[in-house]
């Protein structure tokens, strides 16, 4: 009965509880969203790193550098040359090392040269077809597949740099050989092909703005030793699995002229983690950056804005817990006589006081459950716009913090129903009763 | 039956009132008169447990209220005392039924029903209280005294607000309901209409002054 009778009083006036109960809502709706955001940026964030331990590019923002190479959500910094990334590339304490080469886009969505390392890291699996081995051959990203509708045996022209509107290579088409599955990382939203197609699609534009076609040939015997040399010492470059086809070994020493954008490392021993980045940054002209550090430091900047918008969202919480004491404690004087009532049919004070507390759960969770609906609303919303702008999709499932919040709800609820209650408990039901 | 002995109580910083000793047998009827100010609401309240008395003592049946904790005493009314108003008091966000059942320790549903047969409501059982006349209020006010099956029923200038023919009507209710649960019944009231229905009367003026 006592559940009933504070469900219907909530109800009964429902313009008195509206205010309160919106009040909440926008209060969780908003910590609601941030923590969801935050919650799936860090996990996303967190899934693409995997376990790179440095960034190679050319120099510029170190940030730059890691959101262009690990998650490709910023321009490349610059280009490399090879031959100078190979060296640290065949530093005894690298234990793998993936190049990346990319500029080019179809559609918008980036195409990435890159070794078969780089799909081994992500974990990928192929839903059709094979991984990418001859140049010119692609591997398609899921989320790619879904939106452009390319499929197996399809071709397609790359554009230059980002924008769909860039200068198209008509002389290279592509040829798609397989598609991944969903990984739910940043594989999902690349064309992936090996690092030559790339330099096979601009070689020309080489030859026409410098044409000095003689170097490549001679370093044809350093190129050519050095091909074997790596083969037999590391495993970790898939592309030299036949080192003695002759065409690759050619493509092998064109390879030390040639530029590639950035490089993914990972280290034998932690020691080298440190130690490595000092060398590339004063030794060479690239730049070698801690991703995780990057990362972090991208946090804390996004953080000062969170903490600005969970403050504000705070502040809501806390007018709202004042306008659920406000609607009780005002209620209180019409209500003396049902009050009172109850106390002459048998009622304990005790129970008035679990009636009134009640209502402010039973306001509080009302309000939980539609800022919790308000904030998948505008996932959903931001969802939308994020796909075709970031190429980002949030989840709407339960965020660590959000059982906090429930409880940070509840506790608004109870303690702003505490002072109401606690009169309703101490009231003088004779002197009400004498009234006339 | 109901038994009070020695009652008197005092408010903060005013004369105690000395209440005469009342017996009520079980099935009957006690009027309980007085101009306003004489105390007859202060009475019904230590008859309801709703206050303590200075001194004196309570009995209804075999227990003595007077002497019960203030939590016992609320399980008690709600219990074997009923009580109807000169207001009539209702939660207005629950429906005429409801309202019957409001005591926790209210017998079932189809006595509602019966009783509200008895009392001419049952076709306003699934309205709300502010939508009934001020005689039906009156009436569902008695079926919710009623609910618990109660040992003493009380009622304060229950006819006050009302005029001649629902008063009578509401008198006779009253009557029927104390006989129908075996209940002994106290009716305090100012209003003489009342002594020529009720032959048990006592004068709250005469013996206090």
């Amino acid at each position: 009965m006592l559940r009933k009778i504070a469900w219907k009083n909530i109800t009964y006036k429902p313009l008195n509880t509206a205010l309160c109960i919106s009040l909440l809502l926008f209060g969780v709706g908003i910590i609601s969203l941030l923590l969801l955001i935050q919650h799936e940026l860090e996990q996303k964030l967190k899934r693409d790193l995997q376990n790179i331990d440095l960034v190679i590019g050319a120099k510029g923002s170190p940030l730059q550098l890691v959101l262009s190479a690990i998650y490709h959500l910023d321009a490349p910094t610059g280009n490399i040359k090879l031959a100078e990334a190979r060296k640290i590339m065949d530093n005894p304490m690298v234990e793998e090392a993936i190049p990346l080469a990319y500029g080019d886009s179809y559609r918008g969505f980036r195409i990435v040269g890159t070794s078969r390392a780089y799909l081994e890291k992500y974990e990928a699996q192929l839903t059709s077809g094979r991984t990418f081995s001859k140049p010119m051959e692609v591997t398609l990203g899921a989320d790619i597949a879904v939106r452009t509708g390319l499929k197996v045996g399809s071709t397609f022209l790359g554009t230059h740099g980002e924008v769909q509107e860039g200068h198209v290579h008509e002389d290279h088409p592509y040829t798609i050989v397989g598609i991944l599955q969903k990984t739910n990382t940043v594989l999902d939203q690349l064309l992936l092909t090996g690092v030559e197609s790339v330099w096979q699609v601009h070689s020309h534009h080489g030859e026409q703005q410098a044409p000095i076609d003689t170097i490549p040939h001679a370093e044809t015997e350093k190129g050519h030793e050095e091909g074997h040399d790596h083969a037999e010492g590391h495993d970790h470059d898939h592309d030299h699995a036949h080192e003695h086809d002759h065409e690759h070994v050619e493509s092998v020493m064109a390879r030390d002229s040639m530029e590639i954008t950035a490089v993914l490392l990972k280290f034998k021993t932690k020691m080298s983690v440190i130690n490595m980045p000092r060398i590339i940054n004063e030794q060479t002209n690239m730049q070698a950056v801690l991703p995780g550090l990057e990362i972090n430091r991208l946090f804390y900047m996004l953080g000062v804005g969170a903490t600005t918008l969970k403050l504000i969202a705070g502040g809501i919480m806390l007018m709202a817990g004042f306008s659920v004491f406000f609607v009780l404690y005002s209620r209180l004087r019409d209500r003396k006589f049902e009050l009172a009532l109850m106390r002459s049919v048998g009622y304990r004070p005790g129970q008035l006081f679990a009636l009134l507390v009640l209502e402010g759960v039973l306001l509080a969770a009302i309000g939980y459950l539609l800022g919790w609906l308000l904030s998948r609303l505008g996932l959903y919303i931001i969802n939308h716009q994020a796909e075709s702008d970031f190429k980002i999709q949030f989840g709407t499932a339960w965020a660590p913090g959000e059982e906090l919040l429930l409880l940070l709800t509840f506790t608004v609820g109870v303690i702003s129903a505490l002072l109401p209650a606690w009169k309703a408990m101490r009231m003088d039901v004779s002197a009400i009763l004498s009234e006339n | 039956m109901l038994l009070t002995r020695n009652l008197t109580y005092q408010y903060p910083r005013s004369q105690p009132i000395l209440f005469p000793d009342l017996q009520v047998q079980a099935g009957h009827a006690l009027l309980v008169c007085g101009d306003s100010g004489c105390g007859k609401t202060t009475l019904l309240h230590l008859l309801a447990g709703l206050r303590r008395p200075t001194s004196g003592q309570i009995v209804i049946g075999e227990d003595r209220i007077s002497d019960l904790s203030p939590s016992k005493m609320d399980q008690y009314r709600g219990q074997h005392i009923g009580i109807v108003y000169q207001q009539s008091y209702f939660i207005e966000s629950l429906s005429v039924i409801d309202n019957l059942m409001i005591s926790p320790y209210a017998a079932s549903k189809s006595k509602a029903r019966k009783v509200a047969n008895r009392l001419d409501i049952e076709t306003s059982l699934l309205r709300y209280p502010n939508q009934l006349s001020v005689g039906q209020q009156q009436r569902a006010s008695i079926a919710r005294s009623v609910m618990t099956g109660p040992k003493l029923m009380l009622a304060d200038e229950p006819t006050s607000a009302l005029d001649k023919k629902n008063c009578m009507q509401v008198i006779d209710l009253l009557l029927e309901e104390a006989v129908a649960n075996n209940a002994a019944l106290i009716i305090v009231t100012h209003d003489d209409r009342l002594r020529s229905e009720v032959s048990n009367c006592i004068d709250l003026n005469t013996i206090a002054n």
